[in-house]
């Protein structure tokens, strides 16, 4: 049932990855940029823990590691790419978006001869990464995944840099105006990057929490969440031209996203209508944003 | 002879105690082959209003953006207390105390005003990975700073974006004067206001001076810059049509010169209905 304690547990499993990935969307956006390559890229590191794990014969930590240290290559190519050509993000990362595509499919098969990597759960140090990744945690009896604690911690940290600390009060003006903002001395530039450093770091979580709990990663994972987060972020009322929005927001975004498409699984609907509601909330949400700003810029002459 | 002005300047500048904050001496910019700006001389003083005036096109923007520090000059000095300086980013002009109040502001509409305020400057508290932008102290100070400018906010808390055009205008004086500046660079900060709130900023201009800073006011309205003005520099395509003190000029020599008197006649003769027609 929907609402009953197991329904809760399941609900709350899709949204917390979705979750993780929305918040540091958010993040981005609010920073007045997009990162497309943000789905695939949590195939990227998922893939790498496997293939250096399995493949490699690594312990599961180094794998992980080596995945971290190429996400925040990647997301770090990303925002350096943007800020040095000064092209619009979606460009950018839509090319990292499809290099990372292929380089998932080409060298998958270069190492394992098929499109997945399997057997995870015999690469040492499995159990260690179990507990802290996929493990669950019961309350009232009921199993909760972990990956819920990670969305809920992420979440509250991600709100207090972005409305407590300096770096925030950079997010906002970044994405609220990037020339005014560095007029007046904020580093723009190195702003940007540590988002779209951020938004890869969230990618290798939920890539690490993938692989250990499937112990098998297909080649193709990841591909085509890219814009479901951002959905996840507008619809928790960020504005698709930046400078506005807030990482509780995303989160309960991703809360909503999960909650439709779990309902519509238990209500016993096809789950084709789920896009449907999708779009829907997407536009309803889109509309109140144009209130808020409306409302914002209101005396403006 | 650039050379010979340049070190009787230094020497008297040391010596009667009224070495300008600023010192500008034959500043001339070029962008490949085009020459933005040249010959241009001027000074500005502690408690006075420099005023520079000119049309659209006249090098008003590439003037200020040279004092601010995002352009080097091709030619020419610029001088800081009477000692010879060099900006090579914003960041430079800034520290040295030269704050410009941008056109278009330098302000996020959808921010707070507290948190504009001290964009880019953020107080800290804590330490460590707790440091973080130490909120009470920020809105106090600007409710504090706001208040002695004479701006009656509301609630530091709602979106610059709320205000209006003059509210803004000094919001952002109040900052830079709050941040340390010396020298205060305005750019065209009455020109798209109504003639109420262009007379809040001018007055907010008039409260700079008084503090003792040296404002540079740009405009291309001689009826803003006379009341204000001390020191007028009048800029026509890239060049000085004169630097003058405010009792060598009425204010109606300024508006002629600055409109192209004879321009204007013609104007009006040109769009006089033909006789008889």
């Amino acid at each position: 049932m929907f609402r009953s304690l197991s329904g809760v547990a399941n609900w709350l499993d899709v949204a917390s990855t979705l979750g993780i990935m929305a918040v540091a969307v958010a993040l981005l956006m609010i920073g007045g940029h997009f990162d497309l390559s943000a789905g695939v890229m949590t195939g990227t590191t998922a893939l790498t823990v496997g293939i250096v794990a399995v493949e490699l014969g690594q312990n599961i930590w180094v794998a992980i590691a080596a995945a971290l240290v190429l996400a925040l290559a990647i997301g770090f190519l990303n925002g350096w790419l943007v800020t040095r050509t000064g092209l619009p993000s979606f460009i950018i990362t839509l090319g990292t978006f499809l290099m990372l595509q292929g380089l998932n499919l080409g060298l998958t098969k270069l190492f394992t001869g098929t499109v997945q990597v399997r057997g995870l759960a015999d690469a040492p140090g499995y159990h260690s990464a179990e507990l802290l990744l996929s493990s669950t945690i019961s309350v009232f009896g009921q199993p909760f995944r972990i990956a819920i604690v990670w969305w809920l911690l992420l979440t509250a940290v991600a709100s207090w840099v972005l409305l407590r600390t300096r770096f925030g009060n950079w997010v906002f003006a970044t994405g609220g105006d990037e020339v005014a903002s560095r007029n007046v001395g904020v580093p723009a530039r190195r702003t940007t990057i540590a988002l779209f450093m951020t938004t890869a770091g969230a990618a290798w979580l939920v890539g690490s929490i993938t692989a250990v709990r499937l112990t098998s990663v297909q080649a193709n994972t990841g591909t085509g969440q890219e814009l479901i987060y951002i959905v996840a972020a507008v619809i928790g009322g960020c504005l698709l031209t930046g400078g506005f929005g807030s990482a509780v927001g995303a989160a309960l975004g991703a809360l909503i996203f999960g909650m439709t498409q779990q309902g519509i699984v238990y209500l016993n609907w096809d789950a084709d209508w789920f896009y449907f509601f999708l779009g829907a909330m997407l536009l309803l949400a889109v509309l109140t944003n144009r209130l808020v700003r409306r409302y914002a810029e209101a005396a403006r002459r | 002879m650039s050379g010979g002005a340049t070190r009787a300047g230094r020497e008297s500048g040391t010596t009667d105690g009224g070495a300008p904050l600023l010192e500008l001496r034959g500043i001339g910019k070029d962008f490949g082959s085009v020459i933005a700006l040249d010959g241009i001389s001027t000074a500005v003083r502690a408690g006075e209003v420099t005023c520079v005036l000119g049309d659209n096109g006249a090098g008003k923007s590439t003037l200020i953006k040279v004092l601010a520090g995002v352009h080097r000059p091709t030619r020419g000095q610029l001088l800081l207390d009477g000692a010879p300086v060099e900006f090579g980013a914003p960041r430079e002009a800034l520290d040295a105390g030269i704050a410009t109040v941008y056109q278009d502001l330098a302000m996020i509409p959808l921010m707070a005003i507290w948190r504009n305020f001290f964009l880019g400057s953020e107080p800290t508290t804590g330490w460590g990975p707790f440091r973080r932008f130490d909120r009470a102290t920020a809105k106090d100070v600007t409710r504090r700073e706001l208040a002695a400018m004479g701006i009656d906010i509301r609630d530091p808390d709602q979106p610059v974006g709320t205000l209006s055009g003059g509210e803004r205008q000094s919001v952002a004086i109040a900052r830079a004067v709050h941040f340390g500046a010396r020298v205060l660079i305005l750019d065209e900060p009455t020109s798209a206001l109504g003639v109420k709130q262009a007379a809040v900023v001018l007055r907010y201009i008039a409260q700079a001076r008084d503090r003792g800073l040296g404002v540079v006011f740009i405009t291309h309205n001689p009826h803003h810059a006379h009341p204000v003005g001390d020191r007028f520099l009048l800029l026509n395509r890239g060049r000085s049509m004169g630097d003058f003190a405010k009792g060598e000029l009425t204010r109606e020599q300024l508006t002629d010169m600055m409109a192209g008197g004879d321009e204007l006649t013609q104007l009006a003769e040109e769009l006089e209905r033909p006789p008889g027609g």
